[in-house]
């Protein structure tokens, strides 16, 4: 099994005006290929730094960090950015999809940056990764005409295409109802089910127990790592859902 | 990147604020129109000038006396005698093989009686060469001949202004016309030429034999002017240098000494007055540059404006592997499409407003496809220029920061 995540005493610091501010105070952690992580923490805990180190839009102060056998620390801006495209599907908590952007253009977005065209056809690709989240249909329609979960998965397809070692979500579901959260959360369970690695940051214990294991931060350090006992499977929590609104119109 | 890609987001990007890009492109639009219509009118003028010199005659020269100095005392060319005699011009058409003719010009003027009315108007006494010189044709009647000239014939050609004056609605071959009280018969009536560079009408003119001016209505001995021919466009020089020698040889001037004569050729002529519209064109010119300028400015103010505006944009790009210089690309793009549109768009409006100018005013526009071209490539690299500023702080955008924006 491969090692998607090996970091060992990670540290990073701010610099706000002349107070420094100590994000990651020594973060150990390994990911293997297949996991499904969910990483809490209240605010103010590291998790976004982290989150942030992971995705390789930040910087290392201290430590090591290598993210599927590539060593990242103090890499250039570029090596960065190629890192991000190859490496790295992101999945953010206000969607960030282009406005005024089709669904398909949105998707193939991250295929325009790849230096090394490791896909041949973007628009085919693109066009797979949507209808593995369920959107065939509606790739021709913009942002502002989809719902706020067709938008995450749209998200998702981005995130998808360029068949990274590791889908990083924050806060997936923070803007979305419970419904189509759990919408959600399925999609990424049958997802890692079919063996993509998923880290997902989030603050809600409900939604971290769809994962497989959950870390907790605070003050900069892992204070929390554990497989989750009671996972929920979101495909059975939905179902009962719908049974039980079944039942109370009957 | 793709070009092709970074030409699809750039219009993609421009079409979703097509008011805003327009009014952007719009200082393009102006500067490009005013830079093209602007040293269009003033070509226009200059050529004009131009064709009015050759309508003058074809490989012409012009010898007239010139000031001179005498023991370090100058002398005008009218105070004493004037320099150019017979003498000169027989010589020249015995020692210079690369003249086709030789004219003597022997300007004065007078009121003319004949035919309706009368008339004034300035006479020349010209010799038959004069005609050949000046690529001058008779709409009817003939030329005078050499005989003519030598007898002192009282006979004459008018000019088409001259003809309309006096004789309107009749044929004015063989009638009689009074110039100053002398009888001359008229042989012919000239082509029409128009007005020269000066705005002069050159019809307004009788032209009589040379002697017979000089004679009979001037009672003086010397010539005024003395128009020659080169044989071709290529001969011009030698035939100068031809002239020079030969009368400073009848005027026995040492070589080196200043000449008493002055040879001036049409190129020189043409020269010197389209040297005042050189400058207005080059003056007009560049005030509308400064327009293109301006309209540069107003693209960086909206670039920069939609640097700030699309933030989250970027920041989404740079999340997904956007190079640093491929989102410099992609704005800088963007602003040459803006620009190179704009002067598109501007060319088009210039050879609208020169139709227009052309149709409803005197000014004859001419665009030169050369000011088209690199007044287009002037705005692209306007667009290159002013858009880089923009496109570079899109560019050194942090990723986590830009994310953020809201």
């Amino acid at each position: 099994m491969n090692r998607i995540i090996e970091m060992s005493q990670v540290k990073k610091n701010y610099y706000v005006g002349d107070v420094v501010v100590k994000a990651l105070q020594g973060v150990d952690l390994t990911i293997d290929e297949g996991e499904f992580v969910a990483i809490m923490g209240s605010s103010g805990s590291g998790k976004s730094t982290l989150m942030n180190i992971i995705g390789c839009l930040d910087n290392i102060n201290e430590g090591e960090y290598v993210l599927d056998s590539v060593n990242v620390k103090n890499l250039s801006r570029n090596e960065y950015a190629d890192i991000r495209n190859q490496k790295i599907g992101f999945v953010f908590q206000g969607f960030n999809l282009l406005p005024r952007t089709t669904a398909l253009e949105n998707v193939e977005l991250p295929l325009l940056y790849d230096r090394n065209n490791r896909i041949k056809h973007p628009e085919i690709k693109a066009k797979e990764s949507l209808d593995k989240v369920g959107l065939s249909d509606r790739i021709d329609h913009e942002p502002n005409q989809l719902s706020g979960g067709q938008q995450q998965r749209v998200a998702i397809a981005r995130a998808l295409v360029t068949e990274p070692a590791l889908l990083l979500a924050d806060e997936p579901t923070r803007t979305l109802d419970s419904r189509t959260s759990k919408e959600v959360m399925a999609l990424f369970q049958e997802l890692n089910t079919q063996g993509i690695t998923i880290i997902l940051v989030t603050h809600e214990r409900d939604i971290a127990k769809y994962a497989k294991r959950n870390i907790v931060l605070r003050d900069g350090k892992i204070i929390e790592d554990f497989i989750v006992e009671d996972r929920l499977i979101a495909t059975e929590v939905l179902q009962s859902v719908t049974d039980g609104a079944i039942h109370e119109m009957v | 990147m793709k070009w092709s890609n970074l030409y699809k987001i750039a219009i993609k990007s421009i079409m979703k604020n097509k008011m805003r890009s327009l009014l952007t492109s719009l200082g393009i639009i102006i500067g490009v129109s005013s830079v093209i219509v602007m040293v269009a009118i003033g070509e226009g003028s200059q050529r004009r000038i131009k064709e009015s010199f050759s309508s003058m005659g074809t490989n012409m020269l012009m010898i007239s006396p010139n000031w001179r100095k005498v023991q370090s005392v100058s002398k005008g060319a009218s105070g004493g005698r004037n320099s150019l005699t017979y003498d000169d011009i027989e010589e020249l058409k015995i020692s210079c093989p690369s003249l086709s003719g030789v004219s003597a010009i022997i300007k004065s003027s007078g009121q003319l009686i004949g035919g309706t009315g009368n008339w004034s108007t300035s006479v020349e006494g010209v010799d038959p060469d004069y005609f050949l010189i000046r690529n001058w044709d008779l709409s009817s009647g003939r030329i005078f001949t050499k005989r003519e000239v030598e007898s002192k014939k009282k006979v004459c050609i008018i000019g088409k202004t001259v003809a309309d004056e006096l004789f309107q609605g009749i044929d004015p071959f063989g009638q009689k016309l009074r110039i100053r009280n002398t009888p001359f018969k008229i042989i012919g009536v000239l082509d029409s030429k128009g007005q020269n560079s000066w705005g002069q009408d050159q019809d307004d003119i009788v032209l009589a034999p040379s002697k017979t001016v000089l004679y009979r209505l001037k009672g003086r001995r010397d010539v005024d002017r003395i128009y020659v021919s080169a044989t071709s466009d290529e001969t011009m020089s030698i035939a100068e240098e031809e002239i020079d020698t030969a009368l400073r040889k009848t005027h026995k001037l040492a070589p080196g000494e200043d000449p008493d004569f002055r040879i001036r050729n049409q190129s020189e002529m043409v020269e010197m007055a389209s040297e005042t519209s050189k400058t207005l064109t080059m003056l007009l010119g560049s005030i509308a540059g400064v327009s293109l300028l301006v309209g540069g400015i107003g693209i960086m103010n909206i670039m920069l404006v939609s640097v700030t505006e699309r933030t989250r944009e970027i920041g989404i790009r740079l999340s997904l592997g956007a190079r640093s210089k491929d989102v410099l690309m992609q704005f800088l793009t963007e602003a040459i499409v803006l620009s190179l549109t704009g002067g598109a768009i501007g060319i088009i409006l210039s050879f609208l407003i020169a139709h227009g100018l052309t149709k409803f005013t005197e000014l004859v526009p001419y665009i030169n496809p050369w000011v088209v071209f690199s007044a287009f490539t002037f705005s692209g690299a306007v667009g290159i220029f002013f858009g880089f500023y923009p496109a570079k702080k899109a560019a050194n955008l942090n990723p986590i920061d830009a994310l953020r924006y809201e």
